[in-house]
């Protein structure tokens, strides 16, 4: 109990110099002083401390199971596995938004101490901006989302975690991903102290470009953990659904890569100085537009926390109020300066990178329209509509192949302007003979052959691109890898949703089918007791033609507290292909609903995100 | 001045955006199939509870004035609670009630009708669900009042209440 | 020449490593592709294909008996719509209230070409 009033007070505490700083931070800037304060330092250290005091109250609440504490009762349940009552802190919308805090605190506490060489007005406008951020995290929690809430008489028992989130991930993901998607919090801020201090320009860029880095690393990782987790937990074989809040972590990305490259034509070239703040204003707002639609309970979605308009109604006004003052200081303060004289050639980096953005925007307001549009439309004409995967496919996968072909061009081309002839015979050759390989290996499958041969063939063609340019070390490395990563990672999407296989039926003990040249055996099933659920293991045998035989282990999970039902798949993964079965029990009857599937190259798309991200912080660590 | 207007018209954009979000946080985002009214019931055939006879759903329907279909099930608890309303309705009017069982095994809907009465004149079964899909129901309980054209006069989704009870009477007389 | 004849052999190692692999097939495709596009009732964050729920079974077996009736996929959803209302399926009409969801974006799309185009081309 006692801890739940420590991380009450210090909250409390937090809030209070988070007002300060506002205040402070203002007070130093009108000094015009040549450096910062040190007492700035210690108050950003001090505020960083009350969260991760505040935050470390919340777990060990967990840990002793202290029911009095609401937020525990809701969420955890004494028989649950000490691993997953320290990660049930951040498993809930309270716990969750402490991460929030600590993310947001941190992130400007690091921020002064690596900005030295910044100018002192700026760093210190930028503390003031991201302080408005973290009073508003302060005041939405202390209001709307305390930890610290306490239930009296305290029940005995709590509530109990859902099963779905009992799973190693829920370790990592969320503060992984918060790393990122909150971290863009320091560009925010950090852009509107450069558009108040007009100090958009080239050494601005090489320092706002690390933070860019790192924030689209964590979120990169993150977005992949997130996927990874729905593919080895949830028992669909799938790994990216066009849910809400999929979409939610997924537009930010969108905005912040097309910002780190634009960042890099601020940084050569001094051009783009407007566009580069918006982008760094739009990720933000895309964040809390995101946290909005989850937190609010305005969408449907399987991942949703508790759902409470209250909740909705205070981060809706907070985003409106950023969005609001980001407008009003553009409108202030934005540079008269004609920064246009510098002409753009059509054939240039520059260019290319205008083209990436034009597609990055374009995929941005798909995800954007398809999953705020049904919103739109209850409120204005009262009808209800879903917008899932078909939607997203057909405006989204036209459009890659295209985009893949520029991804393999505009590297290539030199900054300013460049010669069209470069784009040589030999160029156009490599470039059909990937298509024709394409065609052929999806001639034997049954979908739309015009766009899937355009999009392998352009994916391929950009494989081996950058392949080329990788072992030519004149290019840029970490840039080659990233692209490189991309192309792989289309090109296992593309192959594997093409070629694999799904076998279902209802299966009783002993039993065995044929199919796709493939015995499948439902041998026996064994039952366990666990920690907090009783397990039923079935053993299956798949017998190829070569006579390899596999053996696969899903498990039914029978929860006690909350009684729930969870089917863990078993998954056999090989560099070829994943072997993926997961069986559920048909309700009152001896009788396994089976679900087989053989998903090729599943891994590979794993591995391409990783690369895609490892390019991103090998450029993040490169020396200048 | 193009300026001004440039970020007047955004700024209207974003109240309407805010306006939109605003006015959506109240409605509810678990849906429910809207109630079309006067939709009438495709016709079905289903097998008898008790006799194992088959039955074409107009035989049934064409011939009383109103007639009202429950679906049920022995594992629903919800259907519990409201089946003692159904108990009331059956003996104080002449109400015509059709059950249809929902996804059930035969002994146990027996054992439920032995435990708590028979309020049905006839219990149709839906093994598999999907009489109830084409009457566009999607849950247990779900009740319909049809008359004699197996027009939709009303629906109820989960338990019936005192309430629908009364609303049900007041329709029929 | 001998750059493309290296390439060339590459790729037929890689076509070689596809042979192994069949094309992609489903034990029940139809009925697959039909309840991956329909939204469960009952879980509703779920597809009808992935949810277990009582609606989402007896779905499947209505899927399957209409198939073998020799209703087409469109039959079908039609059918499902007109019980449950567009919500249940997945893929959203192409009709007038939808007409800003499905030609926004291809919009900006022009309009962003549009603006490159005013900044490559003109001054």
């Amino acid at each position: 109990m006692i801890s739940s009033h420590i991380g009450h007070y210090s909250l409390l505490l937090g809030f209070v110099i988070s007002i300060s700083l506002l205040v402070y931070s203002i007070f130093c800037f009108k000094k015009n002083n040549q450096n910062i304060n040190q007492n700035i330092f210690s108050f950003l250290f001090l505020q960083f401390f009350t969260v991760v005091i505040s935050f470390i109250s919340l777990v060990y609440s967990f840990i002793i199971s202290d029911f009095s504490n609401v937020t525990v009762y809701n969420n955890s349940h004494s028989t649950k596995p000490i691993f997953y009552k320290i990660t049930g802190t951040w498993g809930n919308h309270e716990g969750s938004l402490l991460l929030w805090l600590l993310v947001l605190t941190l992130f400007i506490f690091l921020f002064i101490i690596f900005s030295k060489k910044q100018p002192t007005k700026y760093r210190l406008l930028s503390i003031f901006f991201q302080q408005i951020i973290i009073s508003g995290f302060f005041l939405f929690l202390l209001l709307t989302s305390n930890p610290f809430n306490f239930l009296f008489p305290v029940p005995n028992e709590g509530l109990g975690l859902n099963p779905i989130l009992q799973d190693p991930a829920l370790a990592i993901h969320p503060p992984i991903l918060y790393l990122g998607y909150v971290g863009s919090s320091i560009i925010f801020s950090a852009s509107l102290a450069s558009l108040v201090q007009n100090n958009i320009n080239k050494e601005w860029a090489i320092h706002i470009k690390k933070w860019i880095q790192a924030a689209w690393f964590f979120l990169t990782i993150g977005i992949l953990l997130g996927s990874i987790w729905a593919y080895y937990e949830l028992g669909w074989g799938g790994f990216w659904f066009w849910d809400p809040v999929e979409n939610v972590s997924l537009m930010p990305w969108l905005c912040l890569t097309a910002l780190l490259h634009t960042v890099i034509v601020l940084e050569k070239r001094n051009l783009l100085k407007s566009w580069t703040l918006i982008l760094s204003i739009a990720t933000f707002t895309f964040s809390m537009i995101g946290t909005f639609l989850v937190r609010s309970g305005i969408l449907n979605s399987v991942h949703t926390f508790a759902n409470d308009p209250e909740r909705g109604m205070f981060i809706l006004l907070f985003l409106f109020s950023l969005i609001i003052l980001s407008i009003i200081l553009f409108f202030i303060y934005q540079s008269k300066e004609n920064s246009s004289q510098k002409k753009f050639f059509l054939v240039s980096k520059e260019t290319s990178i205008l083209i990436n953005n034009w597609f990055m925007m374009y995929f941005l307001s798909v995800v954007l329209i398809g999953t705020t549009y049904p919103i739109f439309l209850e409120v204005i004409v009262n009808e209800k509509i879903s917008v899932g995967p078909p939607f997203f496919n057909k405006l989204l996968i036209p459009f890659l192949g295209l985009f893949l072909i520029f991804m393999a061009i505009g590297p290539k081309l030199n900054w300013i302007k460049d010669n069209y002839k470069k784009i040589k015979y030999s160029r156009i050759v490599y470039f059909i003979i990937c298509l024709l390989i394409s065609f052929y290996l999806i001639k034997k499958t049954s979908s739309e052959i015009l766009f899937t041969s355009i999009l392998g063939g352009a994916s391929l063609y950009l494989l081996f691109a950058t392949i080329k340019e990788f072992l030519n070390k004149k290019y840029n490395t970490p840039q080659a890898i990233s692209h490189f990563g991309f192309s792989l990672f289309i090109l296992s999407i593309l192959f594997n949703s093409l070629f694999s296989n799904e076998f279902s039926a209802n299966m009783k003990i002993g039993q065995e089918l044929i199919y796709e040249k493939e015995q499948i055996k439902f041998l026996k099933i064994k039952t366990f007791d666990k920690e907090n659920y009783k397990s039923v293991i079935a053993n299956f045998e798949i017998t190829d033609e070569k006579n390899n035989v596999i053996s696969l282990y899903p498990e039914i999970r029978i929860y006690n507290q909350p009684k729930i039902l969870t089917s863990e798949a078993d998954i056999i993964s090989t560099a070829f292909f994943d072997k993926f079965i997961v069986i559920n029990l048909l309700k009152g009857e001896e009788i396994f609903n089976v679900r087989y599937q053989t998903k090729p190259f599943m891994i590979w798309i794993w591995i391409s995100v990783c690369l895609i991200s490892i390019g991103g912080m090998l450029s993040l660590f490169k020396r200048h | 001045m193009k300026k001004n207007i440039f970020y007047l018209i955004l700024l209207l954009f974003f109240t309407f955006i805010f306006t939109v979000f605003y006015i959506g946080l109240d409605k509810p985002n678990f849906y429910t199939p809207k109630e079309v009214k006067n939709k009438s019931l495709e016709e079905f055939t289903s097998t008898e509870l008790f006799s194992n006879e088959q039955f074409n759903s107009n035989d049934i329907i064409e011939n009383n004035k109103f007639t009202l279909v429950n679906i049920w099930a022995s594992w629903c608890v919800p259907c519990r609670l409201e089946h003692s309303l159904l108990m009331d309705l059956s003996e104080k009017t002449n109400l015509n009630i059709v059950g249809l069982n929902y996804k059930d095994k035969k002994n146990n809907a027996i054992k439920l009708l032995n435990e708590l009465g028979n309020p049905f004149s006839k219990i149709l079964t839906d093994p598999d669900g999907i009489i109830s899909i084409s009457l566009g129901a999607y849950g247990v309980p779900e009740t319909f009042l049809l008359n004699n054209k197996s027009k939709v006069i009303r629906k109820y989704i989960g338990p019936l209440t005192k309430d629908n009870i009364l609303e049900i009477i007041k329709i029929i007389q | 020449m001998m750059r493309i004849i290296k390439f060339i052999l590459l790729i037929f190692i890689i076509i070689l490593s596809f042979q192994e692999i069949s094309s992609a097939n489903s034990s029940s495709p139809l009925i697959d592709k039909i309840s991956k596009n329909l939204r469960c009732l009952i879980c509703q964050g779920q597809s009808v294909y992935d949810s277990q729920s009582d609606f989402a079974l007896s779905m499947k077996t209505l899927i399957n008996k209409k198939l073998e009736e020799g209703k087409s996929e469109k039959q079908i959803y039609d059918y499902l719509k007109n019980q449950y209302g567009e919500w249940i399926v997945y893929d959203p009409e192409f009709d007038k209230k939808n007409l800003l969801l499905w030609t926004f974006p291809l919009i900006l799309f022009i309009f962003g070409g549009l603006l490159i185009y005013r900044k490559v081309f003109i001054n």
